[in-house]
């Protein structure tokens, strides 16, 4: 029953254009990549070239770093079904916390460092107790979580500002030092560069062995090559870009730190069991316990995993502005959680990527960003990002609800179509008298 | 067409209905005619197509979506949805009761039709009306009842009432006493009888033939999708044997692999196995059940629906139904403990489950992560996926189990049910089981692939491992089967080898409560 395979013999056919980012590629959501690239050239032009200057790309990393962080856990969530509203007020706690252990107790950098990811350890470990094993919903667990670590952050800090030490300042303030020769750039940075293109090319030729293996028909060599060169060529223009700011700036630290978690988290959400477990209980969670997946640990854990994000992201604050204060990281849950959405979640969870969700923290970043370059005032800022959120996942639900994953998949749409969406409830409709005894299957919660 | 001893008019005609999904002919050319003030049942086996007909009739699957026509009262009808049918007089009451139960039975009733002005209800009418259905149902429970707080067989009443609220002419019933007991079953089959004698045709669906031929007086047969025969009950003097041998007779034909098994010693037992259901405490869905299972054996279980076959099945499989009571699980000779799905996997245990869509696969998922997905550990090196190696094993089933599908990369919603199951036996398969579980591994699944997975189970069987087939449809039992157990009401009833079988004994044990001593 499966769609006749019509390919095309030889030659140069735009219609492969679709693998450039779908396929084997880990970028599903490629409708998404191609609105940042427009929305950036967009602002581009409109700020008269201010948005791609060296000082501006800094800033937003800088500025953006711990939303980007906290769509990284947010996804995996929402991957699995969940929500969680807290971490704004997590981050705030940890960091009131970690402000405290450096200033009262004479904590060093790295040991405050080590104790806020305790306390985002234990603050998970809470919630997720409540959502996995006591069943509450994680919308009430982390609405409650809310209230209760932005209490905690006031409570304790007496709703004051606690200064941190310059050293402590670095992981947010922080850029790559001055190594070797002066070649007119930062070369660490340069570096940074070649070693993310070499991580792409890797990645593409495995993903070619794979699917050689499979015996599936690789895409067209020129698809690969013509990935790796856009890829790479954006990512080398960007190091340049980073590494010719001001002197004395290059690539933030904090940047450096997102770079590592989003490889991290890439492989941990494509390439381990754990991984495999989150998509399989969000997908289909009766379907994953009959395959003997443990659900609730798996609920358990990315509750936790979520705080621990949560609670670096407001150490990274913290060191960027200088001190904790009573309001730090106000809002943060509805950025990250919009970031994740952006990038092509899917509400009912089972569906959404790493990569998507950075992506899609990147789209708001740059329009935030290019908005306040244009002096566009905070309200009307507001109105726009609610906007562009509601018709991205407009789009997204759309284009879903047509059978078609992507927004390329759209514009290089041929034939007639009709026929994916419908397959779907075949053999479901198809068991007339049958269907499950309904007692069997527990129904299931609201989300 | 012959119009039967009495002249009534003809209500409905259904003419040659046919309903296709893709791959698969759920109606073909089925004609059903019903006169005013009769009792029509539809008989046939799980699959047959009565369900699919009745949602033809009733707007579940509108006009356009199928062939035919449809004659209503003299006038050809295109229902769009189950409003218009209902305008029309129709309604069918599911299997599954479609009352919402925190509200109340007045608010029930009068979901969807609240009597009133601009949006405002009139709770004084409503009650007043409550009040005279209920009394036309026979049910005197305070009509502010919480549905939630009455049982199963008043809440079938308050469907009834609901119906008669919508002026029903036709009122269809699908399964309305699988889950009544005794006297609640007799009381919903004395006021069906009642409303005939008002002039209110039913059609009804069921496998409870004794009640069928109790209150019907013209019988339907569907069989594979086809109207077989229609029987008038009286002048034809039409019973149970009659009624099963229209269900089942039709030629096994060569669909089965041929295979001499070789079958060798017990590997697999339970002892008295007792099941609650979840929720109520009284209800005991599986009864003191002991069967075994030899190497290199095809067990088949046959029972109707709600026999307690998929109950059995699932609370076996890590305790995954219901609440657990007492029972004993032996595997080669030692007792195990089967406490978890996880340790009932590790134990060399699979359950394909009857339900691929909702139990088996993660829609979202790819056939090739769908393939390994039950255990990772072993295509994994501490917790990282070997995705080589993940492709590579996909790849082998795909080509040994025929997956036609382009690449294993596909989503698994892409394939046709056949497929769909295959990759769900080839993900089952994955696991090393020593005993597979296949509860209906053929349901919704079109001829031709129906083959196909029987030459697998066979397969597999002669491979050593112990099979276990859980189905509906007799004659795909006989023909895989080397026994067969039939199930009926959470109690084993009987127990033959499958040379002693046949499809009228196996239906007699499957529908009725006595219990032949197993030898």
């Amino acid at each position: 029953m499966s769609a006749p395979i019509t390919e095309k013999k030889g030659g140069f056919d735009i219609r492969e254009l679709k693998n450039l980012f779908g396929g084997g590629g880990s970028l599903k959501q490629f409708g998404i990549l191609g609105a940042l690239v427009v929305i950036i050239l967009f602002f581009q032009i409109w700020t008269g070239g201010k948005t791609l200057q060296p000082g501006n790309i800094i800033n937003i990393v800088q500025q953006y770093s711990y939303i980007l962080i906290l769509a990284i856990g947010m996804v995996m969530v929402i991957i699995a079904g969940h929500i969680d509203l807290s971490v704004g007020s997590v981050a705030a706690f940890t960091g009131i916390i970690v402000a405290l252990s450096m200033k009262d107790w004479a904590f060093p950098w790295w040991a405050a460092i080590l104790l806020g990811l305790v306390v985002g350890g234990l603050i998970g470990a809470w919630q997720g107790f409540w959502v996995a094993y006591v069943g509450v919903p994680a919308f009430i667990v982390t609405l409650a979580g809310m209230l209760i670590w932005r209490g905690g952050n006031q409570f304790i800090g007496d709703s004051a500002t606690v200064p941190v030490p310059q050293d402590f300042q670095v992981i947010g303030k922080g850029y790559l030092p001055e190594i070797g020769p002066n070649l007119g750039f930062n070369n660490l940075t340069m570096l940074l560069g070649l070693i993310v293109v070499l991580i792409l090319i890797g990645l593409e030729v495995r993903g070619r062995r794979t699917r050689k293996v499979m015996g599936a028909s690789a895409n067209a060599v020129w698809i690969s090559v013509l990935r790796v060169v856009i890829l790479g060529g954006v990512v080398m223009v960007a190091a340049y870009l980073f590494a010719t700011g001001r002197v004395g700036t290059s690539f933030p630290i904090s940047g450096i730190i997102l770079v590592l978690l989003v490889v991290a988290y890439s492989f941990l959400t494509n390439n381990t069991i754990i991984g495999r477990h989150i998509y399989a209980v969000g997908g289909n969670k009766h379907a994953a316990e009959l395959s003997g997946v443990n659900s609730k640990r798996v609920n358990f854990f990315v509750m936790m995993n979520m705080s621990v994000l949560a609670a670096l992201a407001g150490m990274i604050f913290v060191a960027r502005s200088q001190a904790s204060g009573p309001f730090d990281g106000t809002g943060w849950e509805l950025d990250a959680i919009a970031a994740v959405f952006i990038g092509g979640a899917a509400v009912s969870g089972g569906i959404g990527t790493v990569a998507g969700s950075i992506i899609g923290g990147l789209v708001m970043a740059v329009l935030s960003n290019g908005l306040a370059l244009k002096g566009i005032s905070s309200d009307l800022v507001q109105i726009i990002k609610g906007l562009v959120l509601l018709i991205a996942v407009g789009v997204d639900v759309f284009n879903k609800t047509q059978g078609r994953p992507s927004i390329i998949g759209l514009m290089t749409r041929k034939d007639k179509g009709g026929q994916a969406p419908t397959d779907d409830t075949t053999s479901t409709q198809v068991t007339p008298g049958g269907g499950t005894p309904d007692t069997a299957v527990p129904a299931d919660l609201p989300k | 067409m012959e119009q039967g001893l009495d002249s009534a008019p003809t209500i409905l005609e259904m003419r040659s209905i046919t309903k296709e999904f893709p791959g698969v002919k759920a109606l073909d050319n089925v004609s059903l005619s019903v006169k005013a003030s009769e009792i029509h049942a539809i008989c046939g086996e799980n699959g047959a197509g009565k369900s699919t007909l009745m949602k033809v009739l009733s707007g579940v699957y509108p006009f356009g979506t199928y062939e035919g026509d449809i004659v209503y009262e003299g006038k050809t009808v295109r229902f769009k949805d189950i409003k218009s049918s209902e305008a029309a007089g129709i309604v069918i009451i599911h299997q599954e009761l479609a009352l919402i139960p925190e509200l109340s039975i007045t608010e029930n009733i009068f979901l969807g039709n609240e009597p009133g002005r601009g949006g405002v209800i009139n709770w004084v009418e409503a009650q007043k009306e409550a009040t005279q259905l209920l009394a036309r149902v026979g049910l005197d429970d305070d009509p502010d009842t919480q549905v939630k707080n009455i049982g199963v067989g008043k809440q079938q009443l308050v469907e009834i009432a609901k119906a008669l609220n919508k002026n029903v002419k036709l009122l269809i019933l699908d399964e309305p006493t699988a889950a009544l007991n005794e006297n609640d079953s007799q009381h919903l089959l004395d006021l069906i009888l009642g409303l005939k004698s008002k002039g209110i045709s039913s059609i009804m669906i069921s496998h409870k033939l004794n009640e069928i031929e109790q209150i019907a007086d013209q019988i339907t047969i569907i069989r594979d999708g086809k109207s077989i025969e229609t029987l008038n009950v009286k002048a034809d003097g039409v019973d149970e044997d009659r009624i099963i041998r229209g269900m089942v007779g039709r030629t096994l034909g060569n669909r089965f692999p041929e295979h001499t098994a070789e079958i060798g010693e017990v590997f697999f037992e339970v002892r008295d196995w007792n099941v609650q259901h979840p929720l109520t405490a009284e209800r005991m869905v599986v009864k003191n059940s002991s069967f075994t299972v030899r190497r290199g054996e095809v067990v088949g279980f046959a029972g109707l629906m709600g026999a307690g076959r998929t109950e059995l099945a699932m609370s076996l499989f890590g305790r995954s139904y219901g609440k657990f009571l007492s029972g004993h699980v032996y595997k080669d000779g030692k007792e195990i403990k089967l406490r978890t799905v996880a340790e009932a996997i590790d134990h060399g245990i699979a359950y394909v489950s009857e339900d691929r869509k909702a139990l088996g696969l993660n829609l979202l998922d790819t056939i090739k992560r769908s393939i390994v997905s039950a255990k990772l550990r072993k295509i994994s090196k501490g917790d990282v996926v070997n995705e080589i190696q993940e492709a590579q094993i996909s790849e082998e089933y795909r080509k040994s189990l025929r997956i036609k599908t382009p690449t294993v990369e596909e989503g698994v919603t892409k394939l046709s049910g056949g497929n769909q199951q295959k990759v769900v036996l080839a993900k089952w398969m994955f696991t090393d089981p020593d005993l597979l579980i296949l509860d209906e591994p053929t349901r919704g699944i079109d001829v031709g692939a129906k083959a196909e997975i029987y030459g697998i189970i066979r397969d597999l069987a002669a491979q050593g491992k112990g099979i276990i087939m859980i189905s509906s449809e007799l004659p795909e039992l006989l023909g895989v089967s080397d026994r067969i157990y039939t199930i009926f009401e959470g109690k084993i009833t009987n127990e033959l080898p499958v040379a002693q079988a046949d499809p009228e004994t196996l239906m007699r044990s499957m529908t009725s409560s006595s219990q032949k001593v197993v030898a």
